[in-house]
């Protein structure tokens, strides 16, 4: 926590402290049937509409309920909310909220020095503890004293304010984390308006869940206000943002977001055909939700027959969509090889998670960018675009489309776990800001060829059945140029691969250059893409303020790569591409430009925190 | 029906008069000289003009294999796909641009093996999509390798101690996979074949067709113990709804049930037409269907013609109705109200 002037007023019969900070991250931590992940978010919404700028990153098991207590059942969801602009969801926790003690062992070791804690003094029973590993009571063994613990039984506090309602004990244990939002929400100063609002549409079919959860928050409230175990509450201002209307977004909702603004300004009908898979599950989910603007969602048997519908779609002139995950990605491989081949338009999600194989499905990763360059047979090129922050993928949900259609293109659009669960502030743009994405279909018969190409992009035409006289045929099978026939002639064949090529390699005036955050010219670059770029910001800045000679430039075209890209990595005396992966991006700019850049690889399943970049660079340059 | 002028009415055009010749595109069709596929595209093309569909609105969509090639002698749209996958893509079309007639041309192979995942919820969502398998027992288009149709010890260039593997009845899965509308024909059957593929194209919603073909290089023969002319009668029986089941070339012999098992029994000596089953393409508990599909020869005559064909309201209706549903409840989506929905905050200047 930043702190500046500590001040005192006097709220209640108590004198309490209050304290203006900079930033403070908060960890919530607790068995994954503790709630933990609406506790969280409910704890995002408030501080979102206050006005901080903040960044959440939840963190959960992959199993739905693994046995109550144990380590592996811990579900955490963590927040970083500030006064001024932050770009990741920090680096350590200063306040860990831990419903039970598995909770609390996972997650103390990530807590800054002197940090607090908050724990549920109830559930340190033998047996939880036990559940725990824990050989003896560290509420009463002396091992967390340079925390700030705070103890609270919020069970008996939680079912003492229920008392009276017509519920079982277990339905009022589960509220329990209202409870700990409760004191949270005393301690930050932060309004219980938009959880109320949320529980009353939440249970409007069930009052007594509304009431009991109501009483449960209100008793943490009060327990904060009234209580003698807190000498200060926390004050972060608001922060100065960009001026405009803002909601809290996920990156998964603003990708759905922005592939439905796409279908309008595209006006053309959306189909989502997905299958379910981690994390990518929620935009089938939410895109279901938009039927009356003409969308139409498919839940296919498998990740093969998902992307076929979608390719069936884009061929009737309709906007094919498919989402997937990276073994869903390796499924898909060859459909993706067809619409190269047919040239048609088609956007497929790879909301990337931590492999190979199943790997570990709720963690993040960025290992797939080989795997959306290069997987597949032959040489078929395909756009790659990948958004490098929650916000973000609104416009490159957008601009992925904008790419498929002007080009006759599938386009790859790459996410990532950490992006897709996490949240942060989003400008709500206006709709005169966003990209007019309507292109005409073929209808003249005259002169028509299906594989004829517009001479500035090479697009071949969008000819789609139902129009007279354009009936042709197209296929996996290679095709002569311009007539669209089949053919099997040598010179055809390398001149259709090099059109292929062009055509995407063509994209590249159609996209704005590499912008470089700090000097043009330097002692290092740091090239990122995708969710790395929060922690490569912030570090970057904090070097800059040290008057280092430092830069960062972030891609979020992988393919084709900005016109400028060469000239910038060429432009410092060292390149440094920290990403969640083994070296794919690295690998790419040396091959691609000669550079002798360096990696920095750590796969974790987990995102990289700040302080670990900021060493890397200050490793490099004193190098030099 | 065959190449004389049949008015017909396209769905969203002025009344046209189109011909098998209409429907024959500028490419020569080539498979093997003698392959039953010829006979198939033939009584497509004559079939065609029945539905009233202009070309530009009928979409034929293959797979890999011999039968793949098909769409290219159809002088519609067309897709030649990837192996197994077309049922995908034609659903997709299909939920997309409902008004159009979308046909999926595939084999045993495609079908059943690469593709069979694809065939049971194509066929379960009961996806308006006329699927038409050619079966020849055989992978004819890579040169012969067992295919599931192929018999128990068949020698393939893969089997060369014979298959240990039992085929797959199609019409079996295209069942159990709730298709709507299931039915059997074979190639060198010309007006059989015709109207089988015209009952195909009239039905709404997921359509089996299995044509029994014969791929006179790799497999030839497969079906002919019961197709050739001078045994047929007695060894296929021809169904047609609301008939019993009789057959033989002197219409003796019939399929009644004894308990739960179908058996042949000879007319006469007290058995009558009256003990019959009698063929109810119609019915909902599809049993005798299960039964029909499964029976063959040498133990049974091979049914052939509409085995199952039950109304069912289409993937592409209910998905439109959702559509439509909404739009009528809501009102048209608003952009602005979707971008700005949920609990929001201003930054002023």
């Amino acid at each position: 926590m930043s702190t500046t002037e500590p001040t005192t007023e006097s709220t209640t019969e108590h004198e309490i402290a209050i304290q203006e900070l900079d930033r403070v991250t908060v960890r919530f931590a607790g068995d994954s049937g503790d709630g933990m992940q609406v506790t969280g978010s409910q704890f995002s919404q408030s501080t979102a509409v206050f006005g901080n700028d903040i960044s959440t990153l939840p963190d959960y098991p992959a199993e739905i309920r693994a046995p109550a207590g144990s380590l592996p059942g811990v579900s955490g969801f963590q927040i970083s909310f500030s006064s001024s602009p932050i770009y990741t969801p920090g680096d350590a926790p200063d306040v860990l909220v831990a419903m039970n003690p598995a909770a609390l062992k996972r997650n103390v070791g990530d807590l800054v020095p002197g940090g607090a804690i908050i724990v549920n003094s109830d559930a340190f029973t033998p047996n939880n503890l036990a559940k725990a590993g824990y050989a003896s009571n560290p509420l009463e063994d002396g091992s967390l004293k340079e925390y700030n613990v705070h103890e609270i039984p919020v069970t008996t506090l939680n079912a003492r304010a229920l008392e009276g309602l017509d519920m079982t004990a277990k339905q009022v244990d589960l509220t329990k984390n209202f409870f700990a939002l409760g004191v949270m929400f005393w301690l930050f100063e932060r309004s219980m308006e938009p959880t109320l609002a949320w529980l009353e549409e939440k249970y409007a079919k069930r009052p007594i869940f509304i009431e009991a959860n109501k009483r449960a928050l209100m008793a943490g409230y009060a327990f904060g206000e009234t209580t003698e175990i807190f000498h200060t509450h926390y004050r972060v201002a608001p922060a100065k943002l960009r001026p405009g209307t803002y909601r809290n977004i996920t990156g998964n909702e603003a990708t759905a977001l922005g592939f439905l603004t796409a279908s309008q300004l595209a006006e053309r009908n959306l189909f989502y055909s997905s299958y379910p898979i981690t994390p990518a599950s929620e935009i089938l989910q939410q895109l279901s939700l938009y039927k009356n603007f003409g969308v139409k969602t498919f839940q296919a048997e498998d990740e093969i027959a998902a992307i076929g519908a979608a390719i069936g779609a884009s061929y009737g002139g309709g906007l094919g969509l498919t989402g997937t995950s990276g073994p869903g990605m390796a499924l898909k491989t060859e459909m993706v090889g067809l619409a190269v081949i047919t040239e048609l338009p088609l956007v497929i999600v790879d909301v990337q998670r931590a492999g190979p194989s199943t790997g570990m499905p709720t963690k993040t990763e960025q290992g797939d960018l080989f795997q959306a360059l290069y997987g597949r047979n032959s040489d078929a090129p395909v756009p790659v675009v990948a958004p490098a922050s929650p916000a973000e993928c609104f416009d490159y949900a957008v601009e992925a489309w904008r790419l498929a259609i002007r080009h006759m293109t599938p386009v790859i659009y790459l996410s990532d776990s950490f992006l897709a669960t996490g949240s942060e502030p989003w400008r709500i743009p206006e709709l005169d800001e966003l990209p007019d994405l309507k292109v005409a279909n073929r209808t003249d018969p005259q002169g028509f060829y299906p594989y004829m190409r517009d001479p500035e992009t090479l697009a071949r035409p969008w000819a789609v059945p139902g129009t007279p006289g354009l009936e042709h045929r197209i296929g996996g099978l290679e095709k002569l140029d311009v007539l669209g026939s089949v053919s099997y002639d040598p010179d055809n064949h390398h001149r259709m691969s090099m059109l292929r090529a062009e055509k995407v390699a063509r994209i590249a005036n159609d996209i704005p250059p590499l912008e470089v955050f700090g000097p043009p010219e330097g002692d290092l670059l740091i090239l990122g893409w995708g969710s790395t770029y929060g922690a490569i910001r912030s570090a970057v800045e904090r070097l800059q303020g040290r008057g280092t000679s430092i830069a960062h430039a972030h891609l979020r075209y992988l393919n084709p790569f900005p016109a400028n890209t060469g000239d910038v990595v060429r432009a410092y005396r060292k390149v440094l591409v920290p990403e969640v992966n083994m070296g794919q991006l690295l690998f790419v700019i040396r091959g691609t430009y000669l550079v002798d850049a360096v990696g920095f690889n750590l796969v974790r399943g987990k995102p990289f925190q700040i302080s670990e970049i900021q060493m890397k660079a200050e490793q490099l340059l004193g190098d030099l | 029906m065959t190449d004389q002028k049949t008015p017909a009415i396209a769905s969203d055009r002025e009344p046209i008069l189109l011909t098998k010749k209409d429907f024959v595109s500028d490419v020569d069709p080539r498979w093997c000289p003698g392959c039953g596929d010829y006979s198939i595209l033939a009584q497509a093309q004559k079939a065609m003009p029945e539905f009233g569909y202009a070309r530009e609105n009928i979409v034929f969509i293959s797979g890999i294999g011999c039968s793949g090639r098909f769409p290219y002698y159809m002088n519609t749209f067309g897709f030649h796909s990837i192996h197994g996958r077309a049922p995908t893509l034609a659903t997709g079309l299909k939920a997309s641009r409902p008004e159009l007639m979308v046909w999926v041309i595939t084999g045993d192979g495609d079908a059943l093996s690469i593709g069979g995942n694809h065939i049971l919820h194509s066929m379960r969502k009961n996806v308006d999509i006329k699927v038409v398998m050619f079966n020849n027992r055989i992978y004819g288009l890579t040169k012969g390798q067992v295919s599931p149709t192929s018999d128990y010890g068949q020698k393939t260039k893969t089997t060369p101690g014979g298959s240990i593997n039992y085929p797959i009845h199609p019409l079996v899965v295209a069942l159990a996979a709730e298709a709507s509308f299931v039915a059997r024909s074979v190639d060198t059957f010309p007006d059989h074949l015709q109207e089988t593929i015209t009952r195909a194209g009239k039905h709404k919603g997921s359509t089996f067709v299995e044509v029994l073909q014969n791929c006179n290089i790799f497999n030839d023969g497969a079906h002919r113990e019961f197709t050739d002319r001078d045994v047929r009668d007695d060894r296929m029986i021809f169904l047609r709804h609301g008939e019993p089941m009789i057959f033989g070339k002197d219409r003796d012999r019939g399929i009644r049930l004894n308990g739960v098992r179908p058996e042949v029994v000879r007319l006469g000596n007290g058995i009558t037409e009256e003990d019959l089953l009698v063929h109810d393409e119609t019915s909902e508990d599809p049993t005798i269907h299960f039964m029909l599909a499964r029976i063959y020869w040498p133990e049974f005559p091979v049914p052939v013609g509409v085995i199952r064909n039950v109304t069912r309201t289409t993937h592409d209706a209910l998905l439109q109705g959702q559509v439509d549903d909404a739009i009528r409840r809501e009102g048209r989506g608003d952009l602005r109200a979707a971008l700005g929905g949920g609990e929001t905050w201003t930054v002023e200047r």
